[in-house]
């Protein structure tokens, strides 16, 4: 695969055109603001939890191609998850952006999630694919203040 | 269209030894043979920063290799032939911004210090609650935050002159805008962002009217155009070394004599003292008064390198030259579907900010990337102009003097790639 599509693959580029999930969720159990000053991209994360469980999952904000696929692809995926199972697969997530050892065993596989295995080669653009996740992060916490990459 | 040459003066030979050769340019430029992703790097992220010819290079090296020594405290030898070589450099730049006394050129480490140094050393004592500081809409961060921030120290109040959809400065609201409280203006002599190019004459003429001086920021202009600063008749004028194609970590501040000697120093330490005692110091004249410490030796002399090249060169042939590649570049990407110009002022460097329908700009940048074209993506440390035309970022291509028009085609072709891959 070139560079190009391993990083543009089918899956991305279709999220990226309709985004799932994006919208507003209120009243929100949490809910939390991420902001790249680099790009000045924005983005929104509103959580429902049933106990222990997302329950509903949206987001809002517009970015690139890969922020907006990334917000999108882990809504879909952790909508009825756990939060130790969004925790464990934000971990996996960065790993497989981030760390030259793969993404390493156990706990919840990343799945369609993998397609952002592309965006490594491409170390200027790994934050955009991890803003929504350190979001999430943030919302899961409900914190006030505003996540930022840098 | 040509892409070789400036035409000729009428009545000379076609091919006058002091012509515009883009190719010949190019050659002076060793990264330039530099592939990236295994194409021809395609360098079109001049207003980021600029090139650095050999002359430059080879200046800063010989100079660390042969001269290096600390300036004005020396009897040896060394000690005496580098400060004779700094401040030669000073006077090199003094002349290319027409300044007419070497002392109104103070080394600094960029532009954005330079503008700091006028906030906080000029604008600072001046300001009372209540005045007003007056830039623009299209400014760079570096001319808005320094005068927020002294603003703040002050309690004056940060006024702003609004730009056109073309992103052209609003000349009439300007002089609406000009108040009994206004105690400085600042404006870009060029927009990193759009390219416009302002009519800084004219803003400097009605505030000198009132009485109110202006700094000028010149990053943008020093690369591409003559400046000259006794014509301007700018009180402040700021240049960045790293942008025209010089070193980082130098840049310089023109300021009028008079204004800099009244002022109080902007650091303190050595260099900048006649004499300390605990009873009192006294500081030394202007420029070193305003040149604290150990300075950027080698930096100064390499933009002493970097304006002897440009001048070389000549300044109005790489304007004339840009401004063709400009016209082409401005057809060509138009020509694409969905491309929309942010930026359409009539008078204009350069510098073509886009976007391609709604893919962002940093898919847009990391395409053009993998084709070995390098072009700037986001805000461009200019949010405010983004805000004025309601977007966040855009792709930005920024041309200089070894730009040709075929890297203007692998442009297109580049952005091409983009809408087919969004398609
Ligand atoms: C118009 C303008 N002013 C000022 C600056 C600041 O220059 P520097 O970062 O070299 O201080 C820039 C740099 O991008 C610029 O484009």
């Amino acid at each position: 695969m070139s560079a190009l599509t391993d990083l543009y693959q089918q899956l991305i580029l279709d999220h990226n055109k309709s985004p799932r999930n994006r919208r507003k969720l209120e009243p929100a159990d949490g809910r939390a603001e991420g902001y790249n000053p680099l790009c000045g991209d924005r983005v929104t994360v509103y959580l429902s939890l049933d106990g222990d469980i997302v329950r509903d999952i949206a987001f809002e904000g517009s970015g690139c191609a890969i922020s907006t696929a990334a917000a999108s692809m882990m809504t879909q995926r952790l909508k009825g998850k756990s939060v130790s199972e969004a925790k464990s697969l934000f971990e996996k997530f960065r790993r497989l952006l981030t760390d030259e050892h793969g993404v390493g065993d156990g706990g919840p596989e990343l799945g369609k999630l993998e397609a952002f295995g592309g965006v490594r080669r491409f170390p200027a653009r790994v934050k955009c694919a991890t803003l929504v996740w350190h979001t999430l992060n943030a919302a899961l916490e409900n914190r006030e203040d505003i996540v930022s990459t840098e | 269209m040509r892409t070789t040459a400036i035409p000729a003066q009428p009545g000379s030979a076609q091919h006058r030894p002091d012509s515009f050769d883009v190719e010949r340019v190019r050659r002076d430029f060793p990264i330039l043979q530099r592939t990236i992703n295994g194409k021809p790097l395609v360098y079109l992220d001049n207003a980021a920063t600029g090139q650095k010819p050999q002359a430059v290079i080879d200046t800063i090296s010989r100079y660390y290799a042969a001269e290096n020594a600390n300036i004005h405290r020396g009897v040896h030898r060394l000690s005496v032939d580098a400060t004779a070589a700094y401040e030669g450099a000073r006077a090199k730049v003094q002349r290319f911004m027409g300044a007419a006394r070497p002392e109104e050129i103070i080394f600094v480490r960029s532009a954005t210090e330079a503008i700091n140094l006028v906030a906080q050393a000029y604008a600072r004592p001046t300001l009372k609650p209540g005045d007003e500081v007056l830039i623009s809409t299209m400014e760079h961060h570096s001319n808005i935050v320094p005068w927020q921030i002294v603003c703040e120290q002050t309690g004056s109040v940060l006024r702003v002159v609004p730009i056109n959809d073309a992103g052209e400065y609003m000349f009439e609201e300007y002089e609406q805008l000009l108040s009994s409280r206004t105690r400085l203006v600042a404006v870009t002599h060029v927009s990193n962002a759009l390219g416009t190019i302002n009519p800084v004459r004219r803003i400097i003429e009605v505030a000198h009217q009132r009485d109110i001086p202006v700094l000028v920021d010149g990053a943008q202009a020093a690369p591409h155009l003559a400046i000259d600063v006794k014509e301007l008749d700018c009180d402040f004028y700021a240049i960045s070394g790293h942008k025209m194609f010089g070193p980082s970590g130098i840049g310089a501040l023109y300021g009028k004599y008079e204004l800099l000697d009244d002022m109080p120093p902007y650091q303190g330490g050595g260099e900048m003292i006649l004499s300390v005692s605990f009873e009192g110091t006294v500081y030394n004249h202007v420029p070193h008064k305003f040149e604290a410490g150990t300075p950027n030796i080698a930096g100064a002399i390499g933009l002493g390198a970097t304006v002897d090249y440009l001048q070389q060169i000549g300044l109005d042939n790489i304007a004339t030259y840009e401004h063709e590649l400009l016209v082409y570049a401005t057809e060509a990407l138009s020509a694409v579907p969905d491309v929309r110009l942010i930026g359409t002022a009539r008078a204009k460097a350069a510098v073509l900010s886009f976007l391609v329908g709604d893919i962002h700009p940093h898919d847009v940048g990391t395409i053009l990337d993998l084709e070995g074209i390098a072009v700037r993506t986001g805000h461009h440390c200019a949010q405010p102009v983004m805000q004025r035309f309601g977007i966040t970022a855009t792709a930005r291509a920024s041309l200089a003097l070894y730009n040709t028009t075929a890297e203007i085609d692998a442009l297109v072709a580049g952005v091409g790639k983009v809408r087919k891959v969004f398609g």
